[in-house]
């Protein structure tokens, strides 16, 4: 695990018509390093719903891609105010995003669940007040 | 089938089609964009009412074939300009959401 390819971005929690930037970018990247369509599909989308979080709710934050000989690592971690109930968060439908969030077609209570979906192992680290780090892994069969 | 001919043959109106010749391979209705990322599988039609730039995003990371806008929406310069940039095909149709998936799932 000690060569690695990593992309490291910073995600602006103003702009929430920008979002999205970040996967985009790590999409590109990927099909250019040869990894298969479904790979990046999970990938992109899973970071995807990280970057939207963290423009939702914390103001921006740092994503950090680590492309391993066997697996993909993602680390989303920010300065918002924390996840108070994991568990309740991870259940689908379940959403504090606002009313304009929800008008731009946001904050159906998917997000957590579809980083779950679309990856193969995730670890969430938050504390109220402090921020919340997300880690998440897929893993590469070649 | 091709978006170019699911086009034609439905009788939609082309908004952005940079990527015409993509094949469509099924469709899939809806506007909650985490749920629809959760859910589209690859290379469908997506039908939707929802029109604000988050749907290019969507449409490119999911993989999905178009766009189709039903019930006659229409979106900002911006959102086609992008669309074009980004690969993201967009049609548009007057016909509500129910409407569109039977028409289309007779063509495809």
């Amino acid at each position: 695990m000690n060569d690695s390819l990593t992309f490291h971005f910073d995600v602006d929690g103003t702009d929430f018509t920008s979002a999205g930037q970040a996967s985009a970018s790590v999409k590109r990247n990927l099909r250019q390093l040869g990894l298969s369509p479904e790979i990046i599909r999970r990938v992109s989308i899973a970071m995807y719903e990280g970057e939207i979080n963290m423009v939702i709710h914390a103001g921006g934050g740092v994503a950090d891609v680590n492309v391993y000989e066997d697996k993909i690592e993602i680390v989303l971690a920010d300065h918002g105010p924390g996840i108070k109930d994991v568990a309740l968060a991870m259940q689908e439908g379940y959403s504090t995003a606002s009313d304009k969030v929800r008008s731009l077609g946001f904050g159906a209570g998917m997000g957590l669940p579809n980083m779950k979906r679309y990856t193969d192992e995730m670890q969430i680290d938050t504390e109220v007040g402090k921020g919340t780090k997300i880690t998440m892994y897929v893993n590469l069969d070649r | 089938m091709t978006v170019n001919e699911l086009s034609s043959g439905c009788g939609f109106k082309a908004v952005a089609l940079p990527d015409g010749e993509k094949e469509v391979s099924g469709g899939y209705a809806g506007d909650l964009l985490s749920w629809v990322m959760g859910r589209a599988k690859e290379g469908c039609a997506w039908i939707t009412i929802m029109s604000n730039i988050n749907i290019i995003a969507v449409a490119s990371l999911a993989d999905v074939a178009c766009i189709i806008l039903a019930e006659g929406v229409g979106v900002d310069e911006s959102v086609k300009k992008t669309a074009e940039e980004k690969g993201v095909n967009i049609l548009s149709t007057e016909l509500p959401a129910y409407e569109t998936a039977a028409l289309i799932s007779k063509e495809i």
